[in-house]
């Protein structure tokens, strides 16, 4: 009885607020939009029949016919794969540099790259705003140094949103990794130069291949939300900016068009199952590994 | 090992600036007395008053800590149920369903979760307002407390539970008396964990929120869509200076505390 | 003075206070407890003695109620207990991990099963007291299980699990976590409280040394299968397989074909051109039927000089010798290639060894010296 109890209250929960929502969402985008309240047809007071027989696939070919949305996805995937691959430059010296620390700094260490994370999302985007604007702090900075004649056109562009998106999943991308290499024997880099390696091709042939995992997970930890973000070109990303998140989004606020939303949200999900799927396994792989 | 080479020492060095000199800068400017965000003139106050008096933004950080509270405390709540269902629960149908739901939303992109919760709402007639935020930051942070409490439970020696039930508990005992006692800590970081994913949360909230109730994030980004504003830097520096102060406290007491079991474990080896 | 001895289990009129009656237990296709009869009586210090996986942790996890008997019943004082969940049953466990609450007292730790029956405040306190006391923990009931030793930690457990007075007291592994020199230490502690309470304690071990020093019975366990359920004395000198006989101690095991040669003697023939072996055996065996014959190493003489009026006397090639400290042990060749150990105790100190590698020695024992075991 006790055992029901507990199974049953999170379990209806999730149904009634993760999976029914999301069979709305299914079912709207097979609807057609309307000029009411709500505003897509049918609803499920015209009958089950009519209900059934209104749904169509109309709003997925209209995505296919309109190349917005085509270079809408191609464009997200092109950004989150693009600072997937920056991220990853930019954490794995931070994540090795860690891991070669001593150990009495180690947690002290890792609490600087956790604070970030409990600091507010929204706060750490805007702070790039002024600094990458026109006047900003960089310009300044590379006007100062003469490094440019011309203050560069940073802000707006799709070069904010990989700064923004590299900033902002950093830490993602370097816990996994530091813990990888914090597992990592000393002993083995020692064994490759004993061997004959130099430092460079220990590196290469050991504490690579040996860090993968860590970078596997780190990547898709930084891919996956990076896919579907909408702060970050919002707010860093200029006009021309075009992120599947963003698109959704102006569908839904701007042109109040529920179904087309709906259809850009079932398509960004299918987008994201494989990339799930992959990290999933990976994750379990690692699991069998360890025990 | 413990000799860090120049390489690492610069790449541990421009890592940190990377990660804290935007804030940093963010801090400095809150405090210029000009208008103009990036021109210095000058040390002030001016803005951290201004703040004070906006009411617009005292109400949405009201809105905010309210819904964070409730939000978190039912998630807590639903997520240690659901972690412990999880670990202990054994089979029953639909095992796979669930433990699916609890991690999809991990994943899911902020905007199919709000947009699917608003339709949701619009369907059954609700009136989007605080309630309806309530229930949704409920529902993405159960699923990160229970993972939170679900890793601490499969470290659980379950030889305790087994104890509590052969001195003569019944099962719920059992979980009230010495489960719970002792994955505290987790249930407590889980708690933390879901008031600020509600804290932070932007793209949820407006999908969620109605004209009746606006949270401070909400506010925040109609206010940075139109440039950086030096009020906006003030806010900015408090909920960092608030959110910095609480994590170093937080992890200062738990190193405090497990040095003191060290060092007690150590004495006890002895006597 | 006519001392009684304590055997309840030769006495037909005594009944049992558990009883397993053809229990199997079964996880998956795995048979963990195939089909099992045993009786443990009251007052008794019983030992289920195995290698790891023989189901010896699965009877005693069905004793306490963590699992249920596949097919079967398990009675308790006459009554079949599987319907009653396991906080409600007369029995308490003692953990391998001794499963300490660290978030409680010791004293906490202990009242713990007290404070679920409600018992009265004064009522309860003279109860923790007394097993403080029995255990010797009066200075650290205030401490948390992490602030002491591992040995205290063990005694925690034990008065935890001893407070409610249970019928029966199960302990799983209980000295697995204790240093060797605490745990012989310990054994006679864990003995001295059984008899002060006159519970029934039912020990899982694999540590035979262990099991042979505190129990009056032991069950020795394969399989899910009991091999033998004797006291201590008859499991060592009287096994009844050769599996029992080279579970407990060192043996060694002579094979050959029987042929009776008078009132209980047989003479083993077990190897071609050599004298038969003469063996005393209760067991009847027929003409020519395969045997083994077990013999302990500490049983078998060296000698230089082949000895007289001796049943059993083989010559041999001294291979090793393994010196203990207070034995050595001398691995010797007999003809046919067989290696036979003989035991001596060095009684003298840094006495000159008499035999050394490659010595042709002797080696003799008694008809009763060895137990002829069947196939």
């Amino acid at each position: 009885m006790q055992r029901l109890v507990l199974i049953a209250v999170p379990y209806a929960w999730l149904l009634a607020l993760f999976l029914v929502p999301f069979a709305i969402v299914f079912k709207i985008s097979l609807s057609d939009i309307a000029l009411a309240i709500p505003p897509y047809t049918p609803t499920l007071d015209d009958g089950l029949a009519t209900f059934f027989a209104a749904l169509d696939f109309e709003n997925f070919t209209f995505l296919a016919s309109d190349d917005l949305y085509w270079k809408a996805y191609l464009s997200s995937l092109q950004i989150a794969s693009v600072s997937t691959v920056l991220t990853l430059f930019v954490a794995y010296p931070i994540a090795y540099g860690m891991a070669r620390a001593p150990q009495e700094w180690r947690p002290t260490l890792m609490m600087l790259v956790i604070l970030p994370f409990w600091t507010s999302f929204l706060i750490r985007v805007y702070a790039w705003m002024g600094i990458l604007s026109q006047e900003g702090f960089l310009n300044q900075f590379l006007l100062w140094t003469g490094i440019v004649g011309q203050p560069l056109t940073i802000l707006n562009t799709n070069i904010a949103v990989y700064i923004g998106i590299v900033y902002t999943y950093l830490p993602f991308m370097i816990l996994p990794i530091y813990a990888a290499l914090d597992r990592l024997d000393g002993s083995l880099i020692e064994a490759a130069e004993d061997l004959g390696c130099s430092r460079f091709q220990a590196f290469w042939l050991v504490t690579i291949p040996l860090s993968r995992n860590g970078i596997i997970a780190g990547s898709f930890l930084v891919f996956i939300p990076a896919l579907g973000e909408f702060v970050i070109p919002s707010l860093l990303g200029g006009s021309q900016t075009l992120m599947i998140g963003k698109v959704l989004w102006e569908e839904f606020f701007n042109n109040r068009d529920w179904p087309v939303a709906s259809a850009v949200a079932v398509i960004l999900l299918l987008i994201l199952i494989v990339p799930i799927v992959l990290f999933q396994r990976n994750q379990q792989k690692q699991a069998e590994q360890d025990a | 090992m413990s000799r860090l080479s120049w390489f690492n020492v610069t790449s541990l060095t421009l890592g940190f600036a990377f990660l804290y000199l935007p804030m940093v800068i963010l801090i400095i400017y809150s405090f210029n007395a000009s208008q103009l965000v990036t021109v210095w003139a000058g040390f002030s106050t001016r803005w951290y008053g201004e703040l004070l008096r906006n009411e617009a933004f005292l109400d949405a950080a009201w809105v905010t800590i309210k819904v964070a509270i409730m939000s978190s405390t039912l998630a807590t709540v639903l997520g240690t149920m659901a972690a412990y269902v999880l670990v202990r629960g054994g089979r029953f149908m639909g095992r796979t369903l669930f433990s699916g739901m609890i991690y999809a939303p991990l994943v899911m992109p902020e905007v199919i979760t709000g947009l699917s919760l608003l339709l949701l709402f619009i369907g059954i007639g609700l009136d989007r307002g605080v309630l309806t935020i309530v229930l949704a930051h409920t529902t993405f942070s159960m699923c990160f407390v229970s993972v939170v409490v679900s890793s601490r439970l499969l470290t659980f020696d379950r030889s305790l539970e087994e104890a509590a039930l052969d001195l003569g508990c019944s099962a719920f005992d059992a979980f009230r008396l010495v489960t719970l006692p002792i994955i505290a800590p987790a249930v407590v970081s889980g708690w933390l964990l879901a008031f600020t994913l509600s804290l932070d949360d932007l793209v949820i909230a407006s999908f969620t929120a109605g004209p009746a109730a606006t949270t401070l994030p909400i506010k925040i980004f109609s206010a940075v869509r139109l440039g950086v504003s030096p009020e906006i830097n003030a806010l900015s520096t408090i909920m960092i200076a608030v959110v910095t102060v609480g994590v170093i406290t937080a992890s200062l007491v738990s190193k405090r505390s497990m040095v003191r079991k060290q060092k007690e474990e150590r004495a006890a080896g002895q006597t | 003075m006519a001392q009684t001895v304590f055997a309840p289990w030769d006495e037909p009129a005594e009944k049992p206070l558990i009883r397993f009656r053809n229990v199997t237990k079964r996880f998956g296709s795995f048979v963990a407890i195939d089909d099992l009869t045993l009786d443990i009586f009251e007052r008794e210090f019983f030992a289920l003695l195995g290698p790891s996986g023989c189901g010896k942790t699965t009877m005693m996890r069905m004793l306490a109620g963590f699992e249920d008997p596949t097919a079967g019943a398990i009675e308790l004082a006459g009554e079949d207990i599987a319907a009653v969940p396991p906080n409600k049953r007369a029995v308490n466990m003692m953990f391998q991990s001794y499963a300490l609450f660290p978030h409680l007292s010791v004293y906490e730790n202990i009242a713990f099963g007290l404070r679920r029956d409600k018992r009265p405040k004064a009522d309860l306190d003279d109860r923790v007291a007394e097993m403080l006391k029995l255990t010797r923990l009066e200075k650290f009931a205030r401490r948390k299980p992490h602030q002491i030793s591992g040995g205290q930690r063990q005694r925690v457990a034990l008065a935890r699990s001893l407070a409610k007075a249970p019928k029966l007291l199960l302990l799983d592994e209980p000295l697995g976590a204790l240093d060797a020199k605490l745990r012989q230490a310990t054994q006679f502690e864990l003995m001295d409280i059984q008899e002060k309470t006159g519970t029934t304690f039912v020990i899982v071990t694999h540590d035979q040394e262990e099991a042979m020093t505190v129990a009056s019975r032991v069950a020795v366990m394969d399989e899910g299968r009991i091999m033998q359920v004797a006291t201590p004395e008859r499991i060592y000198e009287a096994p009844d397989s050769v599996y029992v006989a080279d579970f407990i101690g060192e043996v060694n095991i002579v094979s050959g074909r029987a042929r009776a040669i008078g009132d209980e003697r047989y003479a083993v023939e077990w190897q071609e051109g050599q004298t038969p072996l003469i063996a005393a055996s209760e067991r009847p065996f027929a003409d020519g039927q395969p045997c083994h014959l077990a013999l302990r190493p500490e049983k078998v003489a060296i000698h230089a000089e082949q000895p007289s009026d001796i049943d059993n006397a083989v010559q041999g090639k001294i291979l090793d010798i393994a010196y203990l400290g207070n034995l050595s042990t001398y691995h010797v060749e007999v003809p046919g290639g067989q290696v036979i150990k003989a035991q001596t105790a060095n009684t003298r100190r840094i006495s000159r060894r008499s035999y050394t590698w490659e010595d042709t020695v002797w080696l003799s024992w008694t008809p009763t010296a060895g137990v002829l075991l069947p196939e």
